[in-house]
């Protein structure tokens, strides 16, 4: 039998057999966030498609308060800076005045959920042509681990230091459910990116809905579930897997609406 | 029957070593270096097992910190 030659590692690291590297979109600059954040994987997956879509000079994303305040520093686009909550408002301006680019907001749970639900439920009521990326991972991070509304039941935070109680704390929003209730948005999706499979379909996800901007279909809604390790106290690939084990049951995969 | 071979090469300034890729990887090609540490003092990933390496790229779709590039190719 003939023997398998083993090629020398060398042989194989060449360009033309480069199958994946990073976008080039996405700058040097090494990333402020925890090690493990899902919020680096959604960036990329923004950085990826921007590119494949050939939107580089013409979209505008906006990032509020939050750990992804700095997007700007790693994705090489125009970024505008919202108070905290106030993405949605900025992102209908941009959108009304510039109908020729592609406006997208990157929030957070804490942002979107709680400070800034009036401006995120008017701006997908009124319909606005806007991309709603929302990381949703159940706690306050920049701030150092607090309850968000998105919080499960039970679960410790630094403010719910014995669990969320009903009776004390009220119950998790289900802000993606909400969203799809109205008539103005045209795409709601839950997605997460705990697998390479999930971050396969969260990459299709939000290519659909920057094209439904660009169609000028209404608001897209992608709710990324994701992990927060450091505000859970637990390892990167422990938080993935509480995250599944956890998450899941209150915030299902799926589409919600898609028109 | 062809073969198909890869390879990782890990930005090792840029990992945080996290461990994602770790867990991510079907053919435990991946690890983290058990001494060596970065500048910034993290545990970064390598190619522990090379030759197990397909280049399925799922390592490099789930860093959060996109320092891995992957390369592929069919052997005899």
């Amino acid at each position: 039998m003939k023997e398998i030659s083993i090629m020398d590692i060398n042989d194989i690291i060449k360009p033309e057999n480069r199958v994946y590297k990073k976008p080039a979109l996405m700058n040097d600059n090494n990333m402020h966030y925890c090690p493990g954040c899902s919020h680096g994987v959604v960036h990329k997956l923004v950085a990826e498609i921007l590119e494949e879509m050939n939107l580089v000079e013409n979209s505008v994303g906006v990032a509020p308060v939050g750990c992804a305040v700095f997007a700007y520093n790693y994705v090489d686009i125009d970024w505008i800076e919202a108070a905290h909550g106030r993405a949605p408002a900025i992102a209908s301006a941009v959108s009304r005045l510039y109908p020729q680019n592609m406006v997208f907001t990157y929030q957070g749970d804490g942002d979107l959920a709680a400070i800034g639900t009036c401006e995120t439920i008017h701006a997908a009521n009124r319909g606005e042509n806007i991309t709603i990326i929302f990381i949703n991972n159940a706690i306050y991070g920049m701030t150092g681990g607090q309850m968000a509304p998105t919080t499960l039941l039970g679960m410790k935070t630094a403010t719910t230091p014995y669990g969320r109680r009903a009776d004390l704390n009220g119950y998790p929003l289900k802000i993606g459910d909400l969203l799809a209730q109205l008539d103005g948005t045209c795409y709601v999706t839950r997605q997460s990116v705990h697998t390479p499979a999930a971050v396969r379909k969260t990459k299709n996800a939000i290519k659909k809905a920057f094209q439904n901007t660009l169609d000028k279909k209404g608001t897209s809604v992608v709710e990324i579930v994701s992990t927060c390790n450091s505000g859970w106290k637990l390892t990167p690939a422990e938080a993935n897997k509480w995250m599944a084990e956890h998450m899941f049951e209150k915030y299902p995969m799926g589409d919600l609406k898609n028109v | 029957m062809a073969k198909i071979r890869g390879a990782v090469v890990v930005n090792e300034e840029r990992c945080k070593g996290c461990n994602l890729c770790v867990v991510a990887c079907p053919t435990s090609t991946l690890g983290l270096q058990p001494k060596e540490v970065n500048n910034r003092g993290y545990h970064y990933a390598f190619m522990a097992n090379p030759d197990a390496c397909i280049g399925c790229a799922s390592c490099a779709l789930v860093c959060p910190d996109a320092c891995i590039e992957v390369y592929k190719v069919r052997e005899g």
